[in-house]
């Protein structure tokens, strides 16, 4: 096997740029990756600079108009108006403003709780790994979603809520990655030498490990925020996610499915913004799976 | 000749452009000889074979010709491969625990060949194939067949890899680095096994090693590979006793010695192994080399007769 | 293989125990409950009521009734549907969400393993990218903006198919939902399927198997399934999750008469036994269908010992 040529690796050794910039340069020929940066980029833009895009307010209803009102350019309602009346592109943006929020602050909490419990479980090892891993693998057999839910129905329908639940919910996976990798790289000799220099535990961990387990646990954020919006998408559909007048991707398309066939518009727009967000994250993931993790695939 | 190899070249076109593994190799192998092929991780050694055999990954692209039994094979169709692939010519792998597959019996993986290209019913390829395991040296053979490749230790394992290639008693075995993931005392075992197959079966072997020891016992010749091409060919006895090149000098010097007490300290090749996707004009071992000339960075030597049957490419009159 | 399974039982038993009594103190400790009405009931009816309901014993002694009840198969009354139990509602569903889930569940495997097998072998071919691509749309397009979507093109549109209702069951009600079910179930399932026969196809033993001289369709078929099919044999556990999740707002959209919509309305309207019902009775079922997941990839890769 050593012997068969992967091109790849011999070209890489030889030329010895870092991992990272290579991992950069090859993002960049991805070019699903690239447009869905590019895509992303601007519906974040349009979501922070909503309230200056339109003369119309979130929560204001126009009263001039229909009750729902199909687009109109020269009302500048571009996307229609809602059941209330209300302007749909500046909902929609608002929208995004919630669902990104909810993806950015649910993974970050699963990315702390992951990360903690992974990396301790993978560097004390033997038996405290063995029970952290065991109740993981517990944990996974559960339907975690009906939790949600139930928390949702029990505790009401609070944003921060949604956070620490949807955070509390997709840290699993992330802890096993976290893991694995800890283990793997507490195994190499760089690790064993500032072991022997007396280099401290934490300090290890700082130091070394965390910048090795970089990489899969940054593919595997940028895989979940998309799962954090669906699920946060989810709760909202169901009626049991963020509360009028905010809204969500979700709440628009709740309220669009159900006057699908007299406004379609009320469906169509929402559904192409969670749609196309949700196609961004996951074409940049595997672009970053497949620039970082090089395999002829 | 059984099989004869002309200008050889093996190219792989990857993301970061075309890599030269194999360059215009020439050799040619006798009926029932052992032939060693030597060199480091990335010389082209198994390259060279894998291209024969059609066994080379998607983006790697052979040119040449190779002539089996006077049959020209190189870049047959693979339904025209497969009717020799296994019968005529076989080949064995370096790693016995991956190479097998782990979700089949062995009886499955050996009969498979038999059936497939010997016609035979399920029954007597199993008859067949316990014959051959006996013939390796795996103990139980009628109960083991029946088991998983799991279940083998890893020389058993190779032993089984060597009983499947034998099957249709192929004229020629290709063993890639058959011993290098196995315990020293395995190693030996299946050396032995290897070159006891190769006499009572009137078998052509081709040894592909980065160890000189493997081969010091076992092969007639010995071909040396550096950098895709062959620098040196000779007899095993010369090769030992007289290297003409520096690179092969350099392979026996940094093998450890139990006959020579004086030398304690292991030698080395400094350096490392040529850049494949960039060679250079000159000899790709110059860089390495303690006995560089001036023309070796730019003119790079051919392979040519020095006598006595044997080939180098260098300039170098005597080391 | 035996004792295997008396041990995975044996695991699985605390797992619901846990479910069961997180359930039942969540829903002690959440603010108002399901007789919170802005007037205030005179005292002797609302003892009366809380009592009907088993809520005036001290919280250790409900724990344990609750637990005692549940093992009897009996998940209490619902607060909303005044005449029908917890447990006749799930009888009522369970048939109904059965079968658009298997039906679901049927038509993944079969869709997903074949085109992301030949996608794996055409690696890198049109064939691929389409597969590729329309995988990412089915993930990226979550089930309940497609059904929405789908509804509007099939059944409003070109009034081919109902746009919602059971109708008992006929088969143009349960395409819609069905195949919406399916479809992100589809695009996993092909991507697991790409990427693992993809590896496996750049194995040693297949390496092997070339070299035998084997006619690449025994290689493909004989060497390489088994082992590349392997992950979608453990992803139909995480998959059953997924599909029982999604029957939640499939059902609810196309007014299906399964156990998630009595879900739905009981979350909405706070009718906590039925929420909890659902929820231990899923519990009861993933936990399940993981061991058979278990097992069944036991039984195919040797290597796994069973014991």
């Amino acid at each position: 096997m050593k012997d068969q040529l992967n091109g790849l690796e011999i070209a890489e050794t030889v030329k010895g740029r870092s991992l990272w910039q290579d991992a950069m340069r090859r993002l960049m020929h991805n070019k699903a990756a690239v447009v869905s940066m590019v895509l992303l980029g601007i519906i974040v833009i349009l979501a922070i600079l909503a309230p200056y895009l339109s003369p119309w307010a979130y929560d204001e209803p126009d009263w001039g108009y229909d009750f729902p009102g199909a687009p109109n350019g020269e009302l500048k309602h571009w996307f229609g108006t809602d059941g209330n009346g209300r302007d749909l592109m500046v909902r929609t943006l608002f929208g995004a403003r919630i669902s990104l929020m909810v993806g950015v602050l649910a993974t970050t909490v699963s990315l702390l709780i992951g990360v903690t419990y992974g990396a301790t479980a993978g560097f004390l090892g033997g038996r405290i790994d063995n029970v952290m891993m065991r109740i993981v693998d517990i944990l996974y057999s559960l339907p975690f979603m009906f939790f949600v839910i139930l928390l949702m129905v029990f505790f009401g329908r609070n944003i921060f809520l949604i956070f620490v639940a949807l955070g509390a919910v997709e840290w699993l996976t992330m802890a096993r990655i976290v893991r694995g990798q800890t283990l793997s790289v507490k195994k190499k000799e760089f690790i064993e030498a500032a072991h022997a220099i007396g280099v401290s535990n934490w300090k290890i961990i700082i130091r070394h490990i965390i910048p090795n387990v970089l990489g899969p646990v940054i593919v595997y954020m940028t895989l979940t925020i998309p799962q954090v919006i669906l699920t946060e998408s989810f709760l909202s559909f169901l009626g049991l996610g963020v509360q009028e007048p905010l809204t969500s991707w979700g709440v628009l398309i709740s309220e669009g499915a159900k006057q699908m066939e007299s406004a379609p518009w009320m469906l169509i727009f929402p559904a192409v913004f969670l749609a196309l967000t949700l196609f961004c994250f996951n074409f940049i993931g595997d672009g970053l799976r497949d620039a970082l993790d090089p395999k002829d695939r | 000749m059984l099989l004869d190899v002309q200008n050889l070249t093996t190219r792989f076109y990857t993301h970061d452009g075309e890599v030269c593994a194999v360059s215009d190799v020439n050799f040619s192998i006798e009926p029932g000889e052992c032939l060693g092929i030597v060199g480091e991780s990335g010389s082209g050694k198994t390259q060279v074979f894998m291209s024969i055999m059609g066994l080379l990954a998607k983006n790697g692209q052979a040119e040449g010709k190779a002539y089996f039994n006077g049959k020209q094979i190189l870049g047959l169709n693979p339904a025209e491969l497969n009717k020799l692939r296994g019968v005529e010519f076989s080949m064995i792998f370096q790693d016995p625990m991956t190479s097998l597959n782990p979700y089949l019996r062995i009886s499955r993986q050996m009969t498979e060949v038999l059936m497939e290209h010997r016609g035979m019913g399920e029954e007597d390829a199993t008859k067949a194939s316990i014959d051959m395991l006996d013939l390796v040296g795996i103990p139980e053979s009628r109960k083991r067949i029946g088991m998983y490749p799991h279940e083998f230790s890893g020389g058993m394992r190779q032993r089984v890899m060597i009983a499947m290639a034998l099957l249709c008693q192929p004229k020629l075995l290709i063993a890639d680095e058959p011993t290098t993931a196995l315990d020293v005392t395995v190693q030996a075992q299946i050396l032995e096994l290897l070159a006891r197959l190769g006499r009572e079966l009137n078998m052509a072997t081709v040894m592909i090693t980065h160890d000189l020891g493997v081969i010091a016992g076992l092969s007639d010749r010995v071909v040396v590979m550096y950098g895709g091409r062959i620098v040196e060919q000779a007899t095993v006895h010369q090769v030992f006793n007289d290297p003409q090149h520096p690179y092969t000098r350099g392979l026996l010097d940094s093998m450890p010695r139990l006959d020579d007490p004086g030398s304690d300290k292991l030698y080395t090749i400094a350096g490392q192994p040529p850049n494949l996707q960039n060679l250079p004009s000159g000899c790709s071992f110059a860089p390495r080399c303690e006995f560089v000339m001036e023309k070796c960075w730019t003119d790079r030597p051919e392979l040519a007769e020095i006598g006595s049957g044997r080939m180098k490419a260098c300039y170098l009159e005597k080391m | 293989m035996f004792a295997y399974v008396v041990r995975r039982l044996g695991s699985a038993i605390p797992t619901l125990f846990i479910v069961v009594t997180v359930a039942f103190f969540m829903m002690r400790v959440a603010p108002g409950g399901p007789f919170d009405r802005e007037k205030q009931l005179p005292p002797e009816i609302e003892a009366n009521i809380l009592k009907v309901y088993n809520l005036d014993k001290p919280l250790h002694q409900q724990y344990f009734d609750y637990i005692g009840n549940i093992i009897q198969g009996d998940f209490g009354p619902s607060f909303k549907y005044l005449d029908f139990t917890v447990t006749d509602l799930i009888l009522a569903g369970f048939p109904v969400s059965l079968r658009l889930g298997l039906a679901a569940i049927l038509i993944a495997v079969v869709f997903g393993v074949t085109a992301g097998t030949i996608a794996a072998l055409k690696q890198n071919s049109t064939f691929d990218y389409m597969v590729m691509g329309l995988a990412m749309t089915g993930i990226a397009i979550p089930n309940f903006v497609m059904a929405p979507l789908l509804a509007l093109v099939f059944g409003v549109y070109l009034s081919w198919l109902p746009v919602a209702g059971w109708n008992d069951g006929a088969l143009q009600n349960q395409i819609l939902p069905v195949i919406t079910l399916a479809l992100p179930q589809i695009a996993y399932i092909s991507r697991l399927t790409r990427g693992s026969m993809v590896e496996t196809m750049h194995s040693n033993f297949i390496r092997t198997a070339r070299a035998k001289g084997l006619a690449e369709k025994i290689v493909v078929v004989r060497h390489a399934l088994k082992g590349g099919l392997l992950p979608v044999i453990s992803y139909l556990g995480p998959a059953t999750a997924a599909v029982i999740t999604g029957s939640v707002v499939i059902e609810a959209i196309f007014d299906v008469p399964g156990i998630g919509r009595y879900f739905v309305t009981g979350a909405l309207n706070r009718d906590y036994p039925v929420v909890m019902g659902v929820v231990i009775f899923y519990a009861v079922l993933i936990i399940g269908l993981n061991l058979v997941v278990d097992l069944i990839y036991g039984f195919l890769d040797p290597r796994v010992k069973v014991e």
